[in-house]
């Protein structure tokens, strides 16, 4: 166990060296790196914002299920078969057909060639799934096909989110998909997340609407409030043009008026659509609707052509510029809600990097003494150990750019009052071979063999515990699970390299004197 | 060598007597969990104003009708942690204390830290905490009896539980904050509680191994104190680490720090007091190693 090949030493010194260096690349500004590699700091200790959204599908859901009605409705009129009592319930399409057609639509349902209900080959599963209820039938959504919708809306929801968050200008900010539902956004730096959290919180749908006089006609109107909430207007649910045909959108002050504006660009198509629209409805009320409220319901005074228009509704300069921002960047396929959010202040983040620093620098001193202390030279061994573990465990989070956390830093604390253990099991184990065996070498290597056991299962069971936690724990917690795993590979590396490198020097140096350790 | 095989039974009286008070105490009086499991919001709010207290900042906050609000210190005399739970999904509430309290007091509070969890969210936080513990333990359960012989296995077993009911249940007599990062202490002393038995039972099986003429009540004491040096030596060293990361690591390690602790300390003491007592308890002997050895 004590004999080094000369090869073998080369190799050890080169591996230590190597991650040592990349430790302390950290030291230096990033122009002066030798590699382009440093710790990440997690959002607690930089500070910065986590939000965690989750979308709300169900309007997206009722929305789909209003259309395949309508389709599926034409598509069987065409067949000379009638569709009955066409209810939406509780995400259910409920109807009827008479009696001698029913197999005939359950067919058309099922086929797998379906023109009204895509079949995935993939998952083998229709979009929707039949059933006969008696006299009614009920359509509802298959569980792929649910996937498939909530994927596809989480689709969207990210590029949305992220050309918002893009047009505020953070640093490096994070988005991530969680689940099929969610999506994770973690902005570092930012230390007041409301601004965003507002802009996240809009649905952005814009639509032109007219004000409808014909308070009556209850199908094809509804009753919308503005957005002071107090008054309301009757308008029609005929979209004339939505926020998708939205070239551009910016805030301006109207020279005319002294108002602050948010003036915007249609593109083709709306342009055409606007321009007619607008021309034949002189002297009517156009209602410009933002999720579910009037904006404002100008009067129509002349055919606007050009695809240019503008907004107004009251605007400060700062609700001007977000509706703008939100008006270019589109609008979400569905609302989302912010179901956990933490937010760590950049001072109270550069608190907790100091207090860390400086619980590690004294518990490594404590340790680092008692070690000391208790086996002299031998202590001396360990020490040294300790400092090179505690430098490749650096050199190797620097290597992976892993992201250092607080609960990390007490990771690596804990491994440096955890690393001596492999060393003191080999020691005491040392110690009590010396007491019958007089030739050092043979005690010492003795001493290894007979604690690897021990050594590998004391470390294996740690291990365990922090893969698991890297599994199930989430931000900072895997910042934990991630230096305490990793103490352990550097740790035995350390233990059986450099620290039985260093002793079988001592030992060889001293084969007939009397060690004590 | 000490005799710790004297107090095998009175300390297994006692462990059996804090496990039950545990046991008691978790099913009357709960765990305090904090809003990564129970869901709220919390602020860790700084003045910079000497002048507001306490007591005002928590009249302040009454009025804001939140419903349970506590405010208390955090750490120094500037620093307070205010919770309160969310009682609809309002995003802006954040917004509406910081202008309140700027109102009443003038601009003069730091936001430090702000938390915010939904109820869904936190329901899955305790969820896969419990699935975390539950899964570690199984995976220990695993890994010892695939190793050891079964009376082994079980010694480990139970003083793992041992360790981790008595640490909850402390935290819940002294009624301190259940985490996400109690969560990760607790699985590190599963491990650490874990490693410390192995180490003693290497030994037990080494020496049954060898010395066939000696009782398991002799043997265990006798491996125990072969391995005592050691036992204390770690235990040493992981509570100076402990104990710089609770006195100097900042207020948010001092619950994990504390947790590992009391969990280290159950666990050195579990390793000679629990595990070796199930395996005097079960009288293995030499015919349980060298039975299990021929077998393979």
């Amino acid at each position: 166990m004590l004999y080094f090949s000369k090869l073998r030493i080369i190799l050890i010194i080169s591996i230590s060296l190597f991650f040592i260096l990349i430790s302390f690349n950290n030291l230096f500004s990033s122009d002066k790196r030798y590699i382009d590699k440093k710790i990440n700091l997690g959002l607690d200790l930089q500070g910065g914002s986590y939000l965690l959204l989750e979308i709300d599908n169900s309007p997206v859901i009722e929305q789909k299920l209003q259309n395949t009605a309508t389709l599926f409705r034409t598509f069987f009129k065409d067949k000379n078969i009638r569709i009955g009592n066409l209810k939406i319930t509780n995400k259910k399409i409920l109807f009827s057909v008479e009696s001698q057609f029913k197999q005939n639509v359950i067919e058309e349902f099922n086929n797998e060639n379906s023109e009204i209900n895509p079949y995935y080959p993939r998952f083998k599963s229709h979009q929707f799934d039949i059933k006969d209820l008696g006299d009614t039938l009920e359509l509802s959504f298959s569980q792929q096909g649910l996937v498939k919708l909530k994927t596809s809306s989480q689709d969207q929801a990210l590029e949305i989110v992220r050309r918002r968050i893009d047009e505020i200008g953070t640093n490096e900010p994070n988005i991530l998909k969680r689940g099929n539902d969610r999506v994770l956004v973690e902005l570092p730096g930012l230390d007041n997340p409301e601004r965003i959290k507002s802009l996240l919180g809009k649905t952005a749908n814009l639509t032109f609407r007219f004000v409808s006089n014909d308070n009556q006609d209850s199908f094809g109107v509804e009753k919308l409030k503005y957005e002071n909430n107090i008054d309301e207007d009757f308008v029609s649910k005929r979209i004339i043009l939505s926020g998708d045909n939205l070239l551009d959108a910016q805030p301006r002050m109207n020279n005319q008026t002294n108002e602050t504006v948010v003036s915007f660009t249609l593109d083709r198509v709306g342009a055409k659509r606007f321009g007619k629209a607008t021309s034949t409805n002189i002297g009517r009320q156009l209602a410009i609707i933002l999720d579910g409220k009037i904006i404002s319901a100008p009067v129509i005074r002349d055919t606007i052509a050009s695809g240019n228009g503008q907004i107004s509704g009251g605007f400060t300069f700062q609700s001007a510029t977000d509706l703008a921002l939100l008006l270019r960047s589109g609008a979400l396929p569905a609302p989302l809600n912010i179901i956990e959010e933490r937010t760590v202040g950049p001072d109270l983040g550069q608190d907790s990097i100091n207090a860390g620093m400086i619980a590690l620098i004294i518990g490594f001193s404590l340790v680092i003494i008692f070690i000391f202390v208790k086996y002299k030279i031998f202590g001396l061994i360990t020490n040294i150990t300790l400092i090179i573990n505690l430098l490749i465990l650096l050199g190797i989070l620097t290597l992976f750019e892993a992201t250092l956390t607080l609960p990390g830093i007490a990771g690596i604390i804990l491994t440096v009052g955890m690393a001596v253990d492999a060393n003191v099991l080999i020691f005491e184990r040392i110690k009590e071979e010396l007491k019958n065996e007089k030739n050092n070498i043979i005690a010492f290597d003795s001493g290894y063999t007979k604690s690897r056991t021990a050594i590998l299962d004391a470390n294996i069971t740690t291990l365990l515990a922090a893969i698991i936690l890297f599994f199930m724990g989430s931000g900072p917690i895997k910042g934990f699970s991630v230096t305490l795993g990793v103490g352990i590979f550097t740790t035995l590396f350390s233990v059986y390299f450099i620290a039985r490198l260093l002793t079988s020097i001592y030992v060889s140096k001293n084969k007939n004197k009397e060690v004590s350790i | 060598m000490i005799k710790f095989n004297k107090f095998y039974t009175q300390f297994n009286i006692l462990s059996s007597v804090m496990i039950v008070i545990s046991l008691l105490l978790l099913v009357f009086k709960g765990l305090n969990f904090g809003i990564d499991f129970k869901g709220g919001t919390l602020i860790e709010l700084r003045t910079l104003d000497k002048k507001i207290n306490i007591s005002n900042l928590r009249d302040n906050l009454k009025q804001m009708n939140l419903g349970d609000v506590s405010v208390k210190k955090f750490g120094n005399d500037k620093d307070y942690l205010i919770k309160f739970e969310t009682r609809n999904e309002d995003n802006s509430v954040i917004e509406e204390i910081k202008s309140n309290l700027d109102k009443s007091f003038g601009n003069n509070f730091d936001f430090r830290r702000v938390e915010k969890v939904g109820p869904k969210v936190s329901a899955e936080l305790l969820k896969s905490g419990v699935i975390a513990i539950s899964v570690s333990l199984a995976i220990m359960l695993i890994y010892i009896w695939i190793r050891f012989e079964w009376q082994f296995s079980l010694g480990a077993i139970i003083a793992l539980f041992h360790d981790v009911i008595i640490t909850l249940g402390l935290f819940s007599l002294l009624n301190l904050e259940i985490n996400l990062s109690i969560i990760a202490a607790v699985l590190t002393i599963v491990g650490y509680s874990m490693n410390d038995t192995v180490v003693i039972f290497d030994r037990v099986r080494e020496n049954l191994r060898k010395y066939s003429d000696i009782k398991i009540f002799e043997l265990t004491n006798i491996s125990i104190n072969e391995t005592l040096s050691r036992t204390l030596i770690t235990s040493i060293t992981t509570l100076l680490a402990l104990l710089s990361i609770f006195f100097f690591g900042g207020e948010i390690l001092k619950g994990f720090s504390l947790a590992m602790i009391f969990g280290v300390i159950f666990g050195t003491y579990s390793s000679i007091y629990i595990a070796n007592t199930v395996l005097v308890r079960l009288n293995v002997s030499q015919k349980t190693v060298i039975k299990e050895d021929e077998k393979i």
